[in-house]
């Protein structure tokens, strides 16, 4: 009880002492807490992501065969489907048609693909949420520019749901007939072939197989395609080593600013505790709540801030950093997933290393005579 | 109660640590709510054989960088700089980093 009453009444001088210097406190708070929510903001956002990606993407075709030209992605004839299907361990090979548009009017790029849904719907199109929202149009028909430069109105027959908008939003499926005529995309030819594998364990055989029968093409396992997301946002590259190192360089200047040295209102105040009895250990424990209660705050506030920011606010100071030049975005809310293992690195990260540094100067004005700290 | 400042703080400090773990079990709910969300997501996937997230529809390789090679980033030719924005977000798929691939049997050869 005594040890408690102790803490608290050190606890209430601290925090006598930081409301003095109100100002300066609740900035050094404000910054603070908003380094912490940039770091918390890209690691909710970067983790999530992966997740979102890894569960999804388990969808995917176990092994996609493209064809390389010349060190490019070239268009690969059916008839490799014969070669690929006499593999063991191959279920079934299909070809895959797809390709990109782009819209003159909007500016914008599509993802067109062929789907067996509208196989026996000729003129039909189901379009991706962005793409209805981009083109303004949810209903009746869409002229497309066809590769002479003539249009090709399709009809509306449905739009893909906005919960999907992560995976689909710049989908236009199309039937194989329509596809063709509109790309003048060469019969007998498709875009890649997908593999159905059973045995996971085959995969990487089956790769290197299809690489010794058909040494033109390249065989993309859903592994990889798996751990695209995990390298892509991967904190040593790209929008999370940006957002990183500038908040990480700014909390280093920040706790540098601090450790190295007391302003002379702080050596007088410790000066003044000594003079009137304070012990080192207590003037330390007071230095040591200074800094815990501005960390923990901070800390919180961040933490919190960022939570409200990715998964309530749309990540809204990321999206013009993600839409770069898109015309078409995806309108997408995030499932949290939560790391602790991420929490706990972030509050080890700042609180630490600021209620440290916050302490070493103080025990270097705190062992030394009182009369000269107060005449420094 | 809460004449001092401590224990004005003590409250804030245990409302902060009741927000963070609200945030936990806000998590936790809303992964059991998207989980039917996420595995019709999933079927999509499946069903029209997709590949990657639509984050970046700005460039091709960013648009379906798992489908991408070493290639695309440049479009036209070797010495064309990187000029989309969303290229230099995205760091490089796995398989691309390892040009000379590895796998088991002997291992695939090198590939762009």
């Amino acid at each position: 009880m005594r040890l408690l009453n102790k803490q608290t009444n050190i606890l209430d001088f601290t925090l006598s002492s930081l409301l003095r210097r109100k100002g300066k406190n609740l900035s050094l708070i404000v910054v603070y807490s908003f380094v912490v929510f940039l770091v918390t903001s890209v690691v909710f956002f970067t983790h999530s992501l992966k997740r979102e990606a890894m569960l999804t993407l388990q969808g995917s075709p176990e092994i996609i065969v493209q064809r390389v030209v010349a060190g490019r992605h070239e268009l690969i004839p059916i008839g490799y489907m014969d070669a690929v299907q006499q593999i063991r361990g191959v279920q079934s090979v299909k070809p895959r048609l797809w390709g990109y548009y782009y819209d003159p009017t909007t500016g914008a790029n599509y993802t067109v693909v062929v789907s067996d849904d509208l196989e026996t719907s000729p003129g039909a199109v189901a379009l991706g949420r962005g793409v209805a929202r981009t083109m303004g149009s949810y209903e009746g028909t869409v002229p497309f520019q066809a590769h002479d430069g003539s249009f090709v109105y399709l009809t509306i027959k449905g739009i893909l749901g906005s919960e999907s908008e992560l995976v689909s939003s710049d989908l236009i499926l199309m039937n194989e007939a329509d596809f063709r005529r509109l790309f003048n995309y060469p019969t007998g030819q498709a875009t890649d072939l997908v593999l159905s594998v059973r045995n996971p364990k085959e995969f990487t055989t089956i790769a290197a197989k299809i690489v010794k029968d058909l040494p033109d093409t390249r065989p993309i396992l859903k592994d990889e395609i798996l751990r695209t997301y995990d390298a892509v946002f991967d904190w040593r590259g790209g929008l999370v080593v940006v957002v990183l190192s500038g908040a990480i360089l700014a909390f280093v200047i920040l706790a540098w600013d601090k450790a190295t040295g007391l302003s002379a209102e702080e050596r007088r105040e410790i000066g003044i505790l000594k003079a009137t009895g304070w012990a080192t250990s207590d003037v330390l424990l007071m230095k040591f709540w200074e800094g815990a209660v501005v960390s923990i705050s901070s800390f919180c506030l961040g933490v919190l801030g960022a939570y409200a920011h990715i998964f309530f606010g749309s990540f809204i100071l990321f999206a013009p950093a993600l839409k770069g030049w898109s015309v078409l975005y995806p309108e997408f809310a995030l499932t949290p997933f939560l790391s602790p293992f991420h929490v706990a690195s972030i509050f080890f990260l700042t609180v630490v290393p600021y209620t440290v540094a916050t302490i070493v100067p103080s025990w270097r004005a705190a062992t030394i005579d009182p009369d000269a700290v107060m005449r420094a | 109660m809460l004449g001092r400042n401590s224990h004005r703080f003590l409250l804030l400090l245990a409302i902060n640590v009741f927000l963070l773990a609200m945030m936990f079990v806000h998590a936790s709910v809303r992964q059991r709510e998207d989980a039917a969300v996420l595995e019709r997501m999933r079927q999509l996937v499946r069903h029209h054989g997709l590949t990657d997230l639509c984050l970046f529809t700005d460039a091709r390789y960013t648009r379906n960088p798992s489908m991408a090679d070493f290639n695309t980033p440049f479009q036209d030719y070797p010495l064309s700089l990187e000029h989309f924005p969303s290229g230099s977000l995205l760091g490089i798929p796995p398989h691309l980093r390892s040009r000379g691939r590895t796998v088991a049997n002997g291992g695939l050869r090198s590939q762009p």
